[in-house]
């Protein structure tokens, strides 16, 4: 039996959902930014699957994922810094006691 | 046929790592299991012929942004046993299931375009090409550019002390 398009797709599908259920369930922050990089990895999978089955020559699916990875690392930067911000300010990074724009 | 061996593997020990980051207690923990599912998700990458992005995956990843991660975990001190779920662990599970669900079902019932071409490699070339020549992308590298100058200054300023 030979590895298929369709394996890569289930495979980067469970990532996600795994990564989704932990960033809707989870307390902390961190985990939850945790969870979110677990999701961008499963699109990551998708888009370098694509490319190897569907154009395998042209290889655009890896620079959209080099993409990707670029906008990843920017987001992890900035919501590290803004949890680190939130600690100082609040003396925990707990998301139900974060309420202070809601109405 | 060792393609096939290499992907059973690396997918166990990806989606054994993904559910060590959800169901651990403690957040410590849960970070060394997104490393593993990181280094396995590279891996998988090997499989799919894309040396280059196995390698940058690696280094940006493992390399970066699980020690950002790290950090942020040891400045944070809630360590052990922080990694609690709040109210909503039935709808959430409900919403994951619904998701895997559908996606499977859409994955294996479209007709994908497949091409019988076999890949080539190395593939940095190729990239290198496609992302500095000419009919490239080099815009988008050069609006990339300007993302990671925001993201650098801004986490200086966020996290600058008053």
């Amino acid at each position: 039996m030979t590895v298929g398009l369709e394996h890569y797709l289930i495979l980067s599908s469970i990532l996600f959902a795994i990564g989704l259920y932990g960033a809707l369930v989870k307390r902390s922050a961190l985990v939850i930014l945790m969870c979110i990089e677990l999701m961008l990895n499963a699109v990551n999978i998708t888009l370098i699957a694509f490319s190897r089955f569907i154009t395998p020559i042209a290889l655009t699916g890896q620079v959209f994922s080099i993409f990707s990875i670029v906008v990843a690392a920017a987001e992890v930067t900035i919501g590290l810094a803004i949890i680190i911000a939130i600690y100082r300010h609040y003396e925990g990074i707990d998301t139900s006691g974060i309420n202070l724009l809601k109405w | 046929m060792g393609q096939g061996i290499a992907f059973w593997v690396l997918a166990i020990v990806a989606v054994a790592a993904a559910l060590a980051v959800v169901g651990l207690r403690s957040v410590f923990r849960s970070a060394l299991g997104l490393i593993l599912c990181f280094l396995a998700i590279a891996g998988i990458f090997i499989t799919l012929n894309a040396d280059f992005l196995g390698a940058v995956q690696v280094l940006i990843y493992v390399g970066a942004v699980a020690v950002l991660i790290i950090l942020a975990i040891m400045l944070t001190r809630e360590v052990e046993h922080a990694n609690v779920s709040n109210k909503l662990r039935l709808p959430a599970l409900a919403v994951s299931v619904l998701f895997l669900g559908i996606s499977a079902w859409a994955a294996l019932s479209t007709q994908w375009p497949q091409t019988k071409d076999l890949p080539t490699e190395p593939t940095a070339t190729i990239l290198g090409n496609l992302l500095f020549g000419q009919n490239g992308f080099v815009l988008i590298v050069e609006i990339a550019a300007l993302v990671i100058l925001a993201t650098i200054i801004g986490a200086i300023s966020i996290t600058r002390e008053k």
